[in-house]
């Protein structure tokens, strides 16, 4: 099998492959969601206990 | 065991925990799906009627599986947060909703992906379809109940008898291929007796399943952590956590 009938997927490339990327789309960015939570949230939770003089 | 259950409630104990688990459960989801997606795409045969449009059951499938799973685990970590008070149960409860939605969101889309060429339609008003959509709007029924509520109670409470009506919802979609003649197809794994389909696209596809359970534990655990500081940020244990390097 080469490359380009991989790509091709037997004419169903449209389908297959969008279908494929969503769920790449939606699998990534639920990762990233709490990734990017977690991290402003640890440094907002550090920076009032800085102003509280707990640290 | 009721004393690991105990222990695992405690949000501390939670944290501290989870943040060991997190990294070993995401490398064990990238190999899955590394080897999932090479047999499902790669290795696996065409279909002699579908040819290899069927490739899409890797994707639908799971989510569709994920997407009735993750919504008993949300109504059940629910119910459990709401009869023995268990703060952790209502947190997870309330990180599975995205997820669930995005499943939901993810089998329907491919559902029609795959429609168009085989069925020759994006959507019918099939039970099959239909009933996976008012999953959907149940997800952001509740998406949108947990956001409107201030009071974290009140809304683990509200949240949590609307996911509980819904379940009804779980074996009409499961069994509505059988109840109703439609166009969607019938169970081709979870029925009696053996799976019809063959061992060579089976594999992949239950690969693909685990991989996408996996990602979902992760994943969930990942979001609970961080609701879990939020609610508890007043307590020492956070000062500690948070004051470690």
């Amino acid at each position: 099998m080469t490359l380009t009938e991989f790509l091709h997927m037997g004419g169903y490339a449209f389908y297959v492959w969008t279908s494929y990327g969503l769920a790449a789309v939606i699998l990534i960015a639920n990762l990233l969601v709490p990734m990017v939570n977690a991290r402003r949230q640890r440094r907002d939770l550090i920076g009032k206990l800085r102003r509280e003089g707990l640290a | 065991m009721w004393t690991f259950f105990h222990k695992l409630a405690s949000p501390k104990y939670f944290y501290a925990l989870s943040g060991r688990l997190i990294p070993w459960f995401g490398v064990v989801t990238v190999l899955l799906f590394g080897y999932g997606l090479y047999d499902g795409l790669v290795l696996a045969p065409s279909d002699y009627q579908q040819g290899d449009s069927y490739r899409i059951i890797f994707i639908h499938v799971p989510a569709a599986w994920m997407s009735m799973f993750i919504y008993m685990v949300m109504a059940g970590a629910g119910a459990i947060g709401m009869v023995w008070k268990i703060k952790l149960a209502d947190i997870m409860a309330a990180s599975c909703a995205p997820l669930g939605a995005s499943f939901t969101f993810l089998a329907l889309v491919t559902g029609s992906l795959w429609g168009k060429p085989m069925w020759g339609t994006w959507w019918v008003w099939d039970a099959r379809l239909t009933s996976e959509l008012m999953l959907l709007f149940l997800y952001l029924g509740y998406i949108a109940l947990q956001a409107a509520i201030d009071d974290t109670r009140t809304a683990a409470r509200a949240s949590t008898v609307l996911a509980l009506v819904g379940v009804v919802n779980i074996p009409i979609i499961h069994y509505s291929v059988v109840w109703w003649n439609t166009l969607h197809q019938g169970s081709t794994v979870t029925k009696l007796g053996a799976p019809s389909i063959a061992t060579s696209m089976l594999i992949p596809l239950l690969v693909m399943a685990l991989a996408f359970k996996l990602y979902f534990i992760t994943v969930v655990m990942m979001r609970a952590r961080t609701v879990l500081l939020e609610r508890e940020r007043g307590s020492s244990w956070v000062r500690e956590v948070l004051l470690q390097p």
